[in-house]
């Protein structure tokens, strides 16, 4: 529990110079006397380059653990570092080299494409911007719809102009809450290969929150599964298919989310 | 990848000047957004301007004093679209849920503030240049003729409108947008108290105290010396500027303890109520 020695949950790959290192991270509300735990004494590393799933049902604590390492939450005790980092205390040395996407957050519709793209651009201080642009919306095959506003983008186009928006700066890090939510299954394949790609060429670590497990079978090479705020279980995808004695990361979830997940260990070994 | 000074104080320009492109882009996509700049101050000034001929001609004082009234609405007007400027531009982010995308870049608090500020000046500018024309053309009443004096009655009313402003933005990004309304009558407070239309003399003694706390109140007592009485009060407009300087002060630190509130309580990532 926050701040009281209950370390259930030991992380499973050690990582030596981790891009992302939470570390006993805890976020805890009170209201009128009702105590929450959202996240509850989580520790992983996360090492450069790898593409690492968050898999939780709604209210795990996956968007509060991301946004304790974006510097938008603080915690209540423990650490997240980026790049060494403290977050939220040190955010200004590391968040020029960071970025996210959500279908929480919004881009301002009454603007263009290519005027979001050219303020955060600008904020992030990107060189060759209006270069960096036109490559970006090629890229996610937005060039055709760079001068359209945002709000007038169907659900799929919004999802890959905040892309555009989250990859604009090539960030060494990147957060990712359900990036292919509403996009049909041909898009999601395509921005999936995107993300793939982005990844082997920046050597960009990536932490994506989803509820689509073929998408983090495929993508991730490690699963970090929560529940109630805690962390259940972390590992590779073909590990935990062992581990559980299942044929899909579907099955996994839901032996973990309807409290089926030790028995199925036990049945496994 | 350009390399990022790390400390919150750090100002970029560049970063000001993309906030305020954003907000112009804004300006630029909705007539219905300008239009709402004009409609308002155009309305006040004719009411007044109408209301001053009326008892000008009724009365020898009034008679004397003409454009007293007119111009009480138009520094009123720089006091009020100030603030709403400064916070309306803010709420257009939690509006269109943005903030967030905001709050994790690189921009700095002190760098959207500034941002805040200028595009304060520019929606002030759109509504109140054409209505100080209308002024001129309707009543005959030349805001301008003030001279160096609007320089330092602008100059202080700019400064509360901010720190106003900054603190509301506070209030609205700690608690949502259920805090809007704040936004748009908090200002309506001071009217009664700052002696817009009438001198401090008028309000009972223990409520001039309040009144002379409060900055605008030495703009709207200066601009009265100057209309009736043709004196420029220096005094009065250094109090102002002294007092603005302690509240601007106060505002930006009551800005900062909300916006670690909202980092401790998780209401940077949501934009509603």
């Amino acid at each position: 529990m926050c701040g009281i020695e209950n370390h259930r949950f030991e992380p499973r790959v050690p990582v030596s110079f981790p891009t992302i290192d939470v570390d006993r991270l805890c976020k805890v509300y009170t209201s009128k006397g009702k105590v929450t735990r959202a996240v509850d004494d989580i520790s992983f590393a996360l090492a450069p380059g790898t593409i690492t799933g968050l898999l939780g049902g709604n209210g795990a604590g996956k968007t509060t653990t991301i946004a304790m390492i974006l510097g938008l939450l603080e915690p209540t005790s423990g650490h997240a570092r980026v790049m060494g980092a403290e977050m939220p205390r040190e955010r200004y040395r590391v968040l020029h080299r960071m970025n996210f996407e959500s279908p929480y957050v919004d881009m301002p519709n009454r603007l263009t494409v290519r005027q979001n793209l050219t303020v955060f651009g600008r904020l992030y201080a990107v060189e060759d911007l209006r270069e960096r642009i036109l490559a970006t919306a090629a890229e996610l095959d937005l060039s055709d719809l760079l001068d359209r506003p945002t709000g007038k983008l169907s659900a799929g186009q919004k999802t890959r102009a905040s892309l555009a928006k989250a990859l604009i700066n090539r960030p060494d890090v990147l957060l990712l809450d359900e990036p292919t939510a509403s996009l049909d299954p041909d898009t999601a394949d395509w921005v999936r290969s995107h993300l793939e790609r982005y990844r082997a060429e920046q050597n960009a670590t990536v932490l994506l929150a989803s509820h689509n497990m073929a998408e983090v079978e495929r993508l991730c090479e490690r699963v970090i599964i929560m529940k109630q705020g805690k962390i259940e279980d972390d590992a590779a995808p073909d590990v935990l298919l062992r581990r559980y004695g299942r044929d899909n990361l579907e099955d996994v979830f839901l032996d973990v989310a309807r409290g089926r997940g030790e028995a199925s260990r036990e049945a496994a070994q | 990848m350009s390399a990022a000074p790390t400390s919150s104080l750090t100002l970029s320009v560049q970063r000001i000047n993309a906030m305020v492109l954003r907000y112009l882009y804004l300006l630029r996509s909705s007539w219905p957004r300008v239009l709402d700049l004009i409609y308002w101050p155009a309305v006040q000034l004719f009411v007044w301007g109408f209301l001053q001929f009326y008892v000008a001609q009724n009365s020898g004082f009034f008679a004397r004093a003409a454009g007293m009234f007119i111009g009480a609405v138009l520094l009123w007007d720089i006091l009020f679209r100030g603030q709403l400027g400064f916070s309306v531009s803010f709420l257009e982010e939690m509006w269109s849920r943005n903030l967030a995308n905001l709050m994790f870049s690189p921009l700095r608090p002190f760098e959207f503030v500034a941002a805040l500020m200028v595009m304060s000046i520019v929606r002030l500018a759109i509504g109140m240049v054409p209505v100080t024309i209308l002024a001129i053309f309707f009543f005959g009443f030349n805001l301008y003729s003030f001279g160096f004096a609007l320089a330092a009655f602008f100059l202080n009313l700019i400064l509360t409108s901010w720190s106003v402003g900054i603190v509301v933005s506070g209030v609205v990004m700690r608690n949502g947008l259920g805090a809007e309304t704040l936004a748009w009558t908090v200002m309506f407070v001071l009217m009664p108290l700052t002696c817009v239309y009438y001198p401090v003399s008028v309000l009972p003694a223990w409520l001039q105290g309040i009144a002379w706390a409060l900055p605008p109140t030495y703009v709207f007592e200066g601009m009265r010396a100057l209309v009736l009485e043709h004196t420029f009060r220096a005094d009065l407009m250094l109090a102002a500027f002294a007092l603005n300087l302690v509240y601007f002060a106060i505002a930006v630190a009551v800005f900062l303890a909300l916006l670690r509130s909202a980092r401790r309580i998780g209401s940077l990532l949501q934009s509603g109520e």
